[in-house]
């Protein structure tokens, strides 16, 4: 069997998410709405998903994304920290965000 | 039935011509030659209407796409307006050198079809000597580029004991997605379908593998699962549903709403040489014919399912009921769901391992047959 020369991410708080260099969060004009460009898949991320995804630059951690995120939606952190987390490790999972 | 809103995304078969000659291919039987081809300007304007349509995703497949010395021109064309490209390729005739002129043009994507896992299943399937090693060399090319790769294995009965291997090979080759597609039987699939459908135990076995291996692979490799329709309960949601979010343009500028509608001989088709895609979407006769639920017969008109898969594939319900607008017979609620299902065990036995394809070529429209 074949070595993977890949592994799964793993999301935690030090983790520093950002997008693969051929996943694009665009606007698209035409319908006034953001889209997640990928291989062979195009998704609209709703409003919460958006707040994230914008955020995921390769510079922020996890636990820096989810303070930022309880103040814009003034929401306490332990709320919503593991809906983030959750959220991140879905998306890791698909190869649609990286860390 | 008018648009349903933008399209999502847009299939540019660029071209017939193809250094393979898989006989599932999903061309046409009657292929077309490389005079018959849209021009440069006319596919930069055409992507150019696609993007202002909303289009976001463009595949440009063919044939071999990359036979056109002019692809770098196309990719440039897409990226300069935010469009993402998709390269779907055999592989089996580029240089690592076009591969970073693509990449340096804007390319997003590339899809690279592997026919067997092994020389001798590559081979014979494309009936192209080289073909495989050539297709490894291309996919290190991709991967070196660092551009996305997905592989795509068409799965019949002469490589699906080769799933596992399959699986091997992308990881091998660090490739981000693994589509595991089992052949769709219209075009030179349905001329060769006795040589090509696989048995019964086998597609449960693979079912099973391709379950396991997308469990213990979580986040490692994306798997994709074409799952064969002759042993489905329910039908796929071709193309997400007739005309709904996808369209494709053939070689020589007509507008399909998928790439086996010219099997159903009612329907006529607007050229891009003759309209904008923006008119081709909102009011083609094509498009109109199967859009929505309206064209509808029982059992799929008042199916709780009508919605989730539209009445399955057009022209499988063509090619085995007869009419386009029956209810596709992959279906367990058409009446000629186990007609399907005979024609399937049939072709099975019928089929044991008969390998003497009828091959896709170019101008052999009664293509001769040949024995290996």
């Amino acid at each position: 069997m074949a070595a993977a020369k890949r592994h799964r991410t793993m999301i935690t708080n030090e983790s520093r998410p950002d997008l693969p260099a051929f996943v694009r969060l665009q606007f698209e004009p035409v319908r006034g709405a953001w889209a997640l460009l990928s291989p062979e898949k195009v998704m609209w991320p709703d409003d919460v998903s958006h707040d994230i995804l914008k955020r995921c630059n390769g510079k922020m951690t996890v636990a820096e994304i989810i303070s930022s995120l309880a103040v814009e939606y003034d929401a306490p952190e332990a709320i919503i920290g593991d809906d983030v987390c959750g959220f991140l490790q879905t998306w890791a999972d698909r190869r649609l965000v990286i860390a | 039935m008018t648009a349903p809103g933008p399209p999502i995304g847009m299939l540019a078969e660029l071209t017939h011509r193809c250094p393979l000659q898989c006989p599932y291919c999903s061309n046409p039987a009657k292929l077309l030659k490389a005079n018959a081809e849209l021009k440069t300007a006319d596919w930069v304007r055409v992507f150019n209407e696609a993007a202002d349509l909303g289009i976001l995703q463009v595949h440009l497949s063919g044939g071999e796409p990359t036979l056109r010395g002019d692809l770098e021109e196309v990719v440039s064309a897409l990226s300069s307006r935010g469009v993402y490209s998709n390269l779907i390729t055999a592989g089996v005739n580029m240089k690592p050198e076009r591969i970073t002129a693509l990449k340096n043009a804007g390319l997003d994507h590339v899809q690279l079809s592997v026919q067997g896992a092994t020389p001798e299943i590559t081979e014979k399937i494309g009936n192209m000597k080289g073909a495989h090693e050539n297709k490894l060399a291309t996919a290190r090319a991709v991967r070196a580029a660092k551009l996305p790769l997905t592989l795509n294995a068409p799965i019949h009965r002469h490589n699906i004991h080769q799933v596992e291997d399959f699986i091997e090979l992308a990881l091998d080759l660090d490739a981000d997605r693994l589509e595991i597609a089992n052949v769709q039987y219209y075009g030179w699939a349905l001329i060769n379908r006795t040589q090509l459908m696989p048995a019964w135990d086998d597609v449960m076995q693979q079912v099973d593998i391709v379950e396991e291996a997308r469990e213990r692979l979580r986040g490692v490799l994306l798997i994709d699962f074409v799952t064969p329709d002759y042993y489905a309960e329910f039908p796929k949601p071709c193309m997400g549903g007739w005309a709904q979010d996808a369209f494709m343009i053939t070689p020589d500028g007509s507008a399909m709403p998928c790439h086996a509608a010219h099997t159903i001989p009612h329907l006529t088709f607007d050229n891009v040489k003759d309209k904008s895609l923006a008119d081709i979407w909102d009011s083609s006769p094509a498009f109109d014919a199967y859009r929505g639920t309206d064209w509808m017969q029982e059992p799929c008109r008042s199916c709780e399912r009508r919605d989730a898969d539209f009445g399955g594939c057009r022209c499988q319900a063509l090619a085995i009921a007869g009419d386009a607008a029956a209810t596709d017979p992959a279906c367990s609620l058409s009446p000629l769901h186990d007609t399907m299902l005979k024609i399937a065990g049939q072709t099975q036995s019928a089929g044991e391992m008969v390998d003497d394809f009828t091959f896709r070529r170019i101008g052999v429209q009664q293509a001769d047959r040949i024995a290996d």
